[in-house]
């Protein structure tokens, strides 16, 4: 029974990243139907910005968090003003194909400029575990669960209760008729492109924090995994990235609980095909059928 | 996705290189092999410089250039009565097998080298051999540790591959007789990092010689982070040590994710870990009751001269503490310039037949002598760590 605990916390710990990254690759799918799949890279931009703060100036968590958040979102901005938005009107293929490159392009630049060596993150937070009837849980994996819910909840207001939420869903809806009621889709596309990097940005220093070890790849699997939760969930859904998300971490968690560990991948793909196949609108996801 | 297109592009570069190849057997067959023409030495590096491996690729570029730097500082390689100096031509095989095979034969039959160091890896060197051995070049890998490497299918040695480091049997077996006559252990969970040969090499290898039982043997991938699910899962099973080959940026990992779900067993690995990161990716309190096999380590200065030395020039010209593919490299290229003056010639043919025969050559990781399998023989050391810092090595028969 402690065990299956255990393996409940850990499970919840790693789908907290996992639903941090898929919000940002639902979000940027809801409002231009890209999917953006240089997401797991700006992700690793977030980790590489926090190790360097940390390191030069000596910034607490906090700071280095919110700097990363604010360094990635500017990030997101610039790939979308460089690399989407001139592709704007021209096939899907072209600007998936494009994200794409842009992935490699952040992950190989990355690699010439700082080396590919993987790096070890200064410990900024003190690791201490909490024990309660044999369950132990750290209080980095507090933290993580912490930011990661406050970073949803947040996410939650700004779409439902802000003016850019409204135009962002105005946007998703409808681009030409947003336009017309006065709403501008580039400063919208754009905004969306921050906020969802600023997310993969803080899911980058937490993870820096919790598992001390970041390298210039370290944004391929994790993108690809979120990617399956953001489908999962219903890609364009945000709470359902979030359930996604918990759901591909207690999945890969609980395969390994098992004994299977060397599936553990290879089950969340099965999972993939599956819902296509079953519920190809995702678990939260609604089932629009395209105009013609 | 990524992996199709990484494959289309792949292939086409094999394309190119199977072309490159068809341009020159025709000009090679009067003359066998490559001999330097001008008053420089030719060697090729054949190395992951981007891509997965590019971590280890990029410590084994500094060995090799900091072992051409100090040749070359001290007059070049004596071939005959003349000294010539090196002449290195680096090239990125991308961690892909078409790159290394066309890096191959480009090195071979375009930059005519005597001699190549690597790739990196066990795949990506067997991609290289029938280039290689097409235009009769040797080539020595730093790290291509699958028993099979150098052989070919019918079990003859492959005549012009080498390496410099140890294979797979040997580092398991000495592994496993450790756990079993040091250690005592009875138990033990296997941990392996099956995204390589030399993870799952290791582990079958250590199984068939360990005389407990192994009652857990679980596998993760190259660039996890999260071993907490496996770790639970171990922890209810009543273990004596675990065995771990991988390398370091993953098993620093599983040490300190052990130690923080309260796992103090040993904790037993390969030469992958040797390395200064190991402890600072584990954190220095964790990285306690950690033992490895390894051919180098931050000891080795005590008792070889050369590695003494090798180590003072490369914290001096790279600021940091010597890692063990970096050794190994620069012991590639050690051996090369043995094998160039035991055979008084450039011509590569020539170099491989002394490759062949070196015989207690003085070199960072040990006194090396080259088996009749191509494997390097040297001795082999059980090292400990304690609070991140080894405070033993133990060799090992």
């Amino acid at each position: 029974m402690h065990t299956v605990l255990q393996q409940v916390i850990n499970g919840l710990s790693l789908g907290s990243i996992y639903a941090l990254l898929a919000l940002g690759y639902t979000m940027v799918y809801g409002i231009i139907k890209l999917i953006n799949f240089a997401h797991g890279d700006i992700y690793m931009l977030g980790a590489f910005w926090g190790y360097y703060v940390i390191n030069t100036y000596h910034v607490d968590f906090i700071v280095a968090l919110l700097s990363a958040m604010i360094v990635t979102a500017l990030a997101g901005m610039i790939i979308e003003y460089l690399a989407y938005r001139p592709l704007r009107n021209s096939p899907r293929i072209t600007a998936l194909i494009t994200a794409i490159g842009v992935s490699y392009f952040l992950e190989n630049g990355m690699s010439y400029l700082f080396g590919a060596n993987t790096r070890n993150f200064p410990q900024v937070v003190k690791q201490h575990n909490f024990t309660a009837l044999g369950i132990s849980i750290s209080n980095i994996q507090v933290l993580i669960l912490v930011t990661a819910l406050i970073l949803m909840i947040l996410l939650q207001l700004i779409i439902q209760k802000t003016k850019m939420g409204t135009a962002m869903r105005a946007v998703a809806v409808d681009q030409e008729a947003a336009a017309l009621v006065g709403i501008n889709p580039d400063h919208v596309i754009s905004f969306t492109f921050g906020l969802g990097s600023a997310l993969a940005g803080a899911a980058g220093v937490l993870i820096g924090l919790y598992y001390n070890s970041i390298d210039p790849l370290m944004g391929m699997t994790p993108g690809i995994k979120a990617f399956v939760a953001a489908v999962v969930g219903g890609i364009g859904s945000v709470p359902g990235a979030a359930v996604g998300g918990f759901l591909i971490g207690l999945l890969e968690t609980g395969v390994q609980a098992i004994g299977l560990s060397a599936y553990k991948d290879a089950a969340v793909y099965v999972v993939l095909i599956l819902i296509l196949i079953v519920l190809p609108a995702g678990l939260l996801g609604k089932n629009v059928k395209e105009k013609v | 996705m990524k992996k199709t297109i990484t494959k289309f592009v792949g292939a086409a570069a094999t394309v190119a290189a199977i072309m490159a190849m068809a341009g020159c057997t025709a000009k090679n067959s009067s003359a066998k092999g490559n001999t330097a023409t001008g008053d420089k030495v030719k060697i090729g590096l054949n190395m992951e410089l981007s891509g997965a491996a590019a971590g280890y690729g990029e410590q084994q570029k500094q060995g090799f250039q900091l072992a051409v730097k100090e040749i070359n500082k001290a007059g070049g390689i004596k071939v005959g009565d003349k000294k010539m100096k090196i002449q290195t031509v680096i090239q990125d095989n991308k961690t892909t097998t078409s790159g290394s095979a066309s890096v191959a034969a480009q090195l071979a039959t375009k930059d005519k080298v005597t001699a190549v160091v690597g790739p990196a890896t066990t795949n990506d060197g067997t991609a290289s051999i029938p280039n290689m051995t097409k235009a009769y070049v040797p080539t020595v890998s730093p790290s291509a540790t699958d028993p099979d490497y150098t052989l070919q299918k019918n079990g003859k040695v492959q005549t012009y591959v080498f390496r410099a480091c140890f294979n797979n049997d040997l580092q398991g077996e000495t592994a496993a007789h450790f756990a079993n006559n040091t250690l005592k252990a009875k138990n033990v969970a296997i941990l392996q990092d099956n995204s390589s040969d030399y993870g799952t090499g290791l582990a079958s290898a250590f199984k068939k010689a360990f005389k407990g039982s192994v009652v857990s043997k679980q596998s993760f991938a190259e660039g996890d982070k999260d071993f907490n699910a496996l770790l639970t899962n171990i922890k209810s099973k009543n273990i004596d040590a675990i065995y771990v080959p991988g390398y370091y940026s993953e098993v620093g990992l599983i040490i300190k994710q052990a130690r923080q779900a309260g796992i103090n067993v040993p904790i037993i690995g390969s030469d992958g870990m040797a390395d200064p990161k190991l402890a600072k990716i584990a954190g220095d309190q964790n990285a306690s009751k950690i033992y490895y096999t390894t051919p180098f380590s931050t000891m080795s200065g005590a008792t070889n001269k050369t590695a003494k030395k090798f180590m003072a020039d490369f914290k001096a010209a790279y600021g940091q503490d010597a890692p063990t593919f970096s050794a190994l490299a620069y012991d590639s290229v050690l051996m090369i310039k043995q094998a160039i003056e035991d055979a008084k010639s450039t011509n590569s043919v020539k170099v491989a037949q002394a490759l062949a025969k070196i015989k207690d050559m003085p070199a960072v990781t040990g006194t090396t002598s080259v088996d009749k399998n191509h494997d390097p023989e040297k001795p082999i050391v059980v090292e400990q760590m304690t609070k991140g810092k080894v405070v033993s090595a133990t060799a090992v028969k």
